[in-house]
């Protein structure tokens, strides 16, 4: 590994400096991943962004600028550090970064933390060991490469004497990088892939943990913001009379994102808003509605796409195939619906302004404050607090933006709190599509030829209006043909269906809908080819290997080739590697009792290379399954007159305890290095789903959520 | 209007309008901010505490109904997180982003203290109502199992 994005390792590390008694190792953790984007954000990735620290007491301390919204960063990142250093666990703690604009990038998505950090985490262990050696060796006057390390020591076997890192920090400090990093043989490690559990669960489970939501600052007043329905309309006019003839309601005003109400308590600003009437300039989407948006999605199936990735002739293939399947899938605008509503506290005074943020993107909300407020970015500190779930909502800084707007209205500090229902009509949704799918297969029942259409408004094009390079927006095609199936003739295009519903990054993003469609359609292939439809991936996959490993890991845990329970069916679906890095095949079990779906049991494959901390790999596949369910089976957001209808979680349900099947997770054992593990078990649950109940029913499932009708 | 009540022990004593619910007099005037505000509509759980013993939703309890009454928060569980369900927790790795998990204990414990060895079909109907986004179901029901073979109501 001697060059990264055009850097040399050795501008990944630096000895830090002011360091005092405590060894200090700083850190260039690369960029977030490149397909998610969070506004203001520019990463370098020069600049150190996390540290690596070794007191006289022996404690190590690894500073990490990325945020924690569920996924165990705070712990895996640590690991990955105290592995190459040889530390005692014990004695590891982890501190999140304070954002400012001297680090590199801080940004936290794309399934990337782990896969993005992993050499230079290692090397800076590494580093801060040989250091520690070399301090030891030099205090007895012996040969570095005499001395073995072990647990926060290190030891002169032929002498017999040992000294702690503790001890030793102070003189390690002040020695030179090492010019050669060595790192350790995987076989040698005893914390990377050992289940680990998390450093921060005990503040999680007797309330000290601290929240977004439950910053307090002295002298804090409390608000909360209505915004514009339909989307993008403006003030026309408000009447806040009744409102603040509440007492504690402290004042009722416009702002630039719609209008505040500044209170005593989070409650009298919401009995405020309840209170509150405001009136709208509806603007030319208060006509936009789900029948609307419908209909230009069917303008766009109707319309040639922009190619994306093509190999061979597909459209010659198919014509001339042996066998010829369409078929045409929906899925619709989700919400993230994170647990914790969107909420900021901001201390706007004296041209300077303190934000705590529950935040994927420290640095964006840095940039949205300081826009906001019309002060340059060095007079903006953002604390990263603990995020209650992100899932790709927090790489938006809309709710900052509110935050530091009634800061400045108030002249003082204010926690702004979103009700759920603001929380709900306000997201940057899962955007809607339509996905248009045709194959081909010859005479022996082999795939020749696929193509995949994806109709969806652009995540990048809403942002920038007509940015995308001859209409095609790339990241809508991830994963609508993966490269993991051999087929030798294939073609992605995408229709661009504008919008006004406000789209962002969702939990795995645009895979959550091609995985969708196309492992449902392959599904089909198999049916039109009367394979079996773990053979007919199995095919797909022979050049593959680790593709192939993780279909027969699922085929043989699952039972695949034994008999379900009475009135169970079973469904697989395949999740390529192509953008998360993992491969993932789920098998779900399914019932169906009248128009309802039960999962009863889903058996996950994966392989994600270096299980870095299997407890939370599993974790994070639990959770994308859940997620993936909850959207498979219940969620859709609807539109009317320009605005989400779905206000709270009766109308937008979750999964929930009494409808949890049973998860079994086999991690294929792998030296390789660690992918992405956040999002990959995600896209395809709802297939694997779809395909069980087409099989329960003899009716293919072609749109999310999964309804069946009497 | 005071309001006194029996919090975690010990006596409050709050002056807010009649109608506050007492999840915002735990959280704004108190300062107690390990019970959570979810929806405030009683949907998911998450702001879940004890009243006399029993799992409430501190979101639409008016703090009018408090008076005289012994409320049980998080933060007042156990003292050193020595509760069976929280050692339990901590022993499954329960908590994802952790957001739901205060309100998921109080319901847990409740349960226990009602049936110590609850079975699946009565983890099924206690927690039915505790939303969890990062989908910590399985490892919730291993924990209630866990602590309930440990004497998990105390």
């Amino acid at each position: 590994m001697s060059a990264r994005d055009g850097f040399t390792r050795r501008e990944f590390l630096t000895v830090g400096a002011a360091s005092g008694a405590s060894l200090l190792i700083a850190m260039a953790l690369p960029a977030t991943a490149r397909r998610v984007f969070a506004p203001g954000e520019t990463p370098t990735a020069l600049e150190p962004n996390a540290w690596l620290r070794v007191d006289p007491s022996g404690d190590v301390t690894v500073t990490v600028a990325k945020s924690e919204m569920g996924q165990g960063v705070l712990t895996s990142l640590p690991m990955i550090v105290a592995e190459e250093l040889d530390a005692n666990w014990g004695s590891v703690r982890y501190e999140q970064a304070i954002a400012d604009q001297k680090y590199g990038s801080m940004g936290t998505g794309g399934s990337h933390s782990v896969r993005g950090s992993y050499q230079t985490l290692r090397e800076a262990g590494a580093a801060a060991r040989m250091m520690l050696v070399e301090a030891a060796a030099g205090t007895w006057n012996v040969d570095a490469a005499s001395c073995t390390t072990h647990s926060g020591t290190v030891h002169h076997t032929p002498s017999g004497r040992s000294l702690t890192y503790g001890a030793l920090a102070s003189t390690a400090a002040k020695l030179p990088l090492p010019s050669k990093i060595i790192l350790k043989d995987p076989s040698a490690f005893r914390i990377i892939g050992k289940r680990t559990l998390r450093l921060d669960t005990p503040a999680k489970v007797d309330g000290s943990g601290k929240f977004g939501i439950d910053t307090r600052v002295p002298g804090m007043l409390y608000a909360t913001v209505v915004h514009p329905l339909p989307y993008g309309a403006t003030l026309k006019s408000f009447d806040g009379a009744k409102a603040l003839a509440i007492k504690g309601v402290l004042n009722v005003l416009p702002i630039e994102t719609g209008v505040a109400v500044i209170a005593r308590s989070t409650w009298l600003a919401f009995k405020g808003r309840d209170a509150l009437r405001v009136m709208w300039n509806e603007g030319e989407n208060g006509a936009a509605s789900s029948a609307t948006i419908a209909a230009a999605l069917t303008e766009g199936a109707a319309r040639e796409g922009a190619e994306g990735e093509r190999t061979g002739d597909p459209h010659a293939a198919i014509a001339q195939a042996a066998k010829r399947v369409e078929a045409v899938y929906d899925a619709p605008f989700l919400a993230h619906a994170t647990m914790e509503p969107m909420n900021c506290t901001a201390d706007f005074r004296q041209g300077k302004c303190e934000i705590w943020a529950p935040t994927q993107s420290p640095q964006g909300a840095q940039q949205e404050a300081a826009d906001a407020l019309g002060i340059g970015k060095e007079h903006v500190t953002v604390h990263t607090t603990l995020l209650g779930g992100g899932f790709g909502r927090r790489l938006s800084a809309d709710y900052v933006r509110d935050a530091v707007l009634c800061s400045k209205a108030a002249g003082a500090p204010v926690k702004m709190t979103w009700s759920r229902e603001e929380d709900m009509r306000h997201d940057f949704y899962r955007p809607v599509s339509r996905h248009v799918l045709s194959g081909g297969l010859d005479a022996a029942g082999k795939l020749i030829a696929l193509t995949h259409k994806v109709v969806a408004p652009s995540i990048g094009d809403q942002r920038r209006p007509g940015s995308l390079p001859g209409g095609l927006d790339r990241g809508a095609l991830e994963a609508a043909v993966p490269s993991d199936y051999r087929i030798p003739n294939t073609l992605a295009s995408f229709a661009l269906a504008r919008t006004p519903v406000p789209i962002g990054a969702w939990r795995s993003v645009y895979p959550s809908q091609t995985v969708f469609a196309l492992e449902c359609f392959i599904d089909e292939l198999a049916e039109a080819a009367q394979k079996d439809p773990v053979d007919f991936r199995l095919a797909l996959t022979e050049q593959n290997p680790r593709a192939h490993a993780v279909l027969r890991l699922a085929r043989e845990k699952s039972g695949w080739d034994t008999p379900p329970p009475a009135r169970v069916f079973r469904g697989i679906a395949f999740g390529s590697h192509a953008f998360y890095g993992s491969w993932v095949a789920h098998v779900a079990e399914v019932s169906v009792e009248g128009t309802g779906v039960r999962v009863r049991r889903v058996v996950t494959a994966i392989d994600c290379g270096t299980a870095v901390n299997p407890e939370s790999i599993e974790a994070q596949i639990e959770g994308g399954i859940v997620y993936g369910l909850s959207a498979a089976l219940k969620g859709e957001i609807t539109i009317e007159r320009g605005g989400a209808v779905q206000g709270s979680f009766d109308d937008y349900p979750l999964l929930a305890m009494d409808e949890m099947p049973r998860i079994e997770i086999h991690i294929v054992p792998s030296r390789e290095p660690p992918e992405g593990i956040g999002e990959p078990g995600l896209p395809p649950i709802a297939p694997a789903v779809a395909n069980a109940v087409s099989r329960a029913t003899g009716k293919r499932v072609r749109a999310l959520p999964i309804r069946l009708h009497a | 209007m005071a309001t006194t009540f029996t919090l975690n022990g010990h006596t409050a004593t709050v002056d807010v309008t009649a109608d506050t619910p007492l999840l915002w007099v735990l959280r704004d005037t108190l300062g107690l901010t390990g019970t959570k505000f979810g929806c405030g509509r009683a949907l998911c759980g998450a702001c879940t505490v004890h009243m006399d013993g029993e799992a409430i939703r501190s979101c639409v309890t008016p703090i009018d109904d408090v008076a005289g009454k012994k409320i049980t928060t998080i933060e007042g569980l156990s003292a050193d997180r020595s509760h069976p369900l929280q050692r339990a927790w901590i022993a499954a790795d329960v908590p994802q982003c952790g957001y739901c998990q205060p309100g998921q204990i109080m319901a847990a414990a409740a349960l226990l203290a009602e049936k110590p060895s609850p079975t699946d079909a009565d983890i099924d109907a206690a927690m039915a109502g505790m939303l969890c986004r990062c989908g910590t179901y399985q490892r919730i029901r291993k924990a209630i199992h866990m602590a309930a073979e440990k004497g998990g109501s105390r």
